[in-house]
């Protein structure tokens, strides 16, 4: 005790503090493997890309594929529901981001940012309300578009959030085309 | 309070622990000769119940682990598996999953025994936020545990209740994706739940004696609210409170088993019979009925507040809910413990009563008008309770008089009467 009564810091202060210092490093470094191996594993993170053969899919139609676990929504659209979702102005949407993977970010929430490049009809994202996580189910909802049963967001027709709880518009995940008939996920 | 023990080790191995660890007369001292108040009612006992509940869980639990198989491919068909296979392994998982229920029904009318007779106010502060955090405790318990059947409640109730986090900003994603392990709730969160329901059940009775040496440094609290002040005002715990405890375990576990033999499934939901999906969410998600008032207030805000939009705003007010029972001592401006003579009191906490009835009745609805406009109603109650009702009740009630002595108050010598 006494050497800390001594106005100046002593060689043996300096040791504990030193040495403190070295063991709290110390048990940050170690606590960071019990955290980190709760983060998705190799496997997890082997990003898989998918083929999907869409060329079934008829007008109005949708099919659901799995893609890194979650269910992504492929849907041909109607020509009203293409003309219901240009027409709303983006400054009445809760979300005015397109939230397109393939897009600049900070890309507005436009129909033609939201669909397809080049192939407005096709609307290709992944089918998880971004409020709590449930699938949205489709062709329901008061915009026409997909409803989450779970708290009540409705989506229009372009999969931008219109009504409830869900902050943004549904993620559109990184694909493209590959020929016609083809999509290539991932 | 606690009373120094007169225990007098009889017999030579007595004598010769007891020098080397004090534990019989410590036991002795807490479970025995503990003087308690001698007008403690019925309500009281629901502490003892809950205990008791929790061994069930902690001995159901390990059972159910020896023929359980934590894999999302085999959960589900595990779990089909002791239902059908395991000898009396239908008992054991009616058991654990009703004893879930059970244990919450118990520990909130104990919750709401310390709210109506004051338990929480000083010198109890300590015992309380320790009842909060078992609360806590068993709330994550029970979700973790819920999960593990593997069926459609399982996936999307862990999906709803951890893409919470997903709501707080910047490291909201980064968050979740560690909760789960992966991109969405798949196998290796359902280890880790595993693991983490395993674990807690202990941590939680390592509360519960913490819970119990707190409130025995200041004594029980009592119906009439007044301390002990001599021994006329208390009983020996053993045989008095041992008994009157056992008994009503006794009468509880009627209700008990009622539900596992009559009603096993009545409190759980059909749809965890299905095996998980992860490509179609239930058309309604419902939580077990214990979690419904939470959930109702997490669907309460449907509107941005300021900068925060609603879906973190519904996550604050659904954790604020749990969060402000922590600093409720400190609510509480009144220094007068029992609601017996609190008649304002009395009417406000009935009223926030049947506030948390409401909201569970809420919870369990979709998410549509008028349900969501109630919803609002009551939780604006429910934090008013907390935030209005009870600061300014102690500073403007005026409480009747209070009895000199727990004896006094047993002999009918009331206040009015003096």
């Amino acid at each position: 005790m006494e050497h800390t009564d001594t106005a100046e810091p002593s060689r043996r202060d300096f040791l504990y503090i030193a040495t403190g210092a070295v063991g709290a490093v110390g048990a940050g470094a170690l606590a960071w493997p019990f955290i980190h191996q709760m983060n998705p594993d190799a496997s997890a993170l082997a990003l898989a890309s998918i083929e999907v053969d869409v060329s079934a899919v008829e007008v109005g139609q949708s099919i659901t594929v799995v893609w890194r676990g979650k269910p992504v929504f492929i849907r041909q659209r109607t020509e009203k529901e293409i003309a219901e979702a240009t027409e709303v102005p983006i400054a009445d949407l809760p979300d005015q981001f397109a939230r397109n993977a393939n897009l600049e970010e900070g890309a507005d929430a436009s129909d033609a940012n939201r669909a397809s490049t080049g192939k407005e009809a096709w609307l290709v994202m992944v089918g998880v309300c971004t409020h709590l996580g449930c699938v949205p189910l489709g062709e329901s909802g008061d915009f026409g578009g997909w409803f989450c049963p779970c708290h009540g967001s409705h989506y229009d027709t372009a999969g931008r959030i219109r009504k409830g709880p869900a902050p943004e518009n549904m993620l559109v995940p990184p694909y493209k085309f590959s020929g016609d008939d083809v999509v290539v996920i991932g | 309070m606690a009373g120094h023990s007169t225990y007098e080790p009889q017999n030579a191995g007595a004598k010769w622990l007891e020098r080397r660890l004090p534990v019989l007369s410590l036991v002795h001292g807490s479970f025995v000769a503990f003087p308690t108040p001698k007008n403690l009612n019925y309500w009281w006992t629901f502490g003892g119940i809950a205990f008791f509940v929790l061994v069930v869980q902690l001995i159901t639990g390990i059972v159910l682990v020896m023929h359980y198989t934590p894999n999302d491919a085999l959960a589900f068909a595990s779990v089909e598996h002791i239902m059908r296979d395991v000898n009396y392994g239908w008992l054991m998982r009616y058991l654990h999953s009703n004893g879930a229920s059970m244990f919450f029904f118990a520990v909130y009318i104990h919750i709401f025994r310390g709210m109506y007779y004051g338990s929480y106010k000083e010198p109890r502060e300590i015992a309380w936020i320790l009842g909060v955090l078992l609360f806590f405790l068993m709330v994550l318990t029970a979700f973790m545990g819920y999960v593990l059947p593997w069926g459609q409640m399982s996936l999307w109730g862990a999906t709803v209740i951890t893409s919470l986090f997903s709501a707080v900003p910047v490291v909201g994603e980064a968050i979740t994706t560690w909760l789960w392990g992966g991109f969405a709730v798949g196998n290796p969160t359902l280890n880790r739940f595993f693991s983490l329901h395993y674990l807690l059940p202990f941590v939680i009775l390592g509360v519960v004696m913490l819970h119990i040496w707190a409130f025995h440094v200041a004594g029980n609290n009592n119906p009439v609210g007044v301390d002990p002040k001599s021994d006329k005002d208390t009983v020996p715990f053993h045989p008095y409170y041992t008994l009157k405890d056992l008994f009503a375990i006794v009468v509880f576990m009627i209700l008990f088993s009622w539900f596992v033999f009559y009603l096993p499934n009545y409190l759980g939901h059909a749809d965890n019979y299905i095996p998980a999906n992860p490509m179609v969410t239930p058309a309604h998600i419902v939580p077990e009925w214990f979690l419904l008032p939470f959930y109702a207030i997490l669907r309460a805000i449907t509107f941005d507040i300021g900068p925060i939009p609603s879906k973190l705003g519904g996550v604050i007010a659904m954790g604020g809910a749990i969060a402000i029972l922590f600093v409720l001592p400190w609510l509480d401006t009144s220094k007068v413990r029992s609601a017996n003579y609190r008649p304002v009191y009395r009417f406000f906490f009935w009223l926030f009563f049947f506030t948390t009835i409401m909201l569970g009745w809420l919870g369990s609805k979709p998410a549509e008008q008028p349900y969501i406009a109630w919803i609002q109603f009551f939780t604006v109650l429910y934090f008013a309770h907390f935030l209005i009702v009870l600061p300014v009740l102690g500073l403007i009630e005026t409480p009747r008089k209070v009895p000199d002595s727990i004896n006094d108050a047993v002999l009918g010598k009331s206040s009015d009467a003096a």
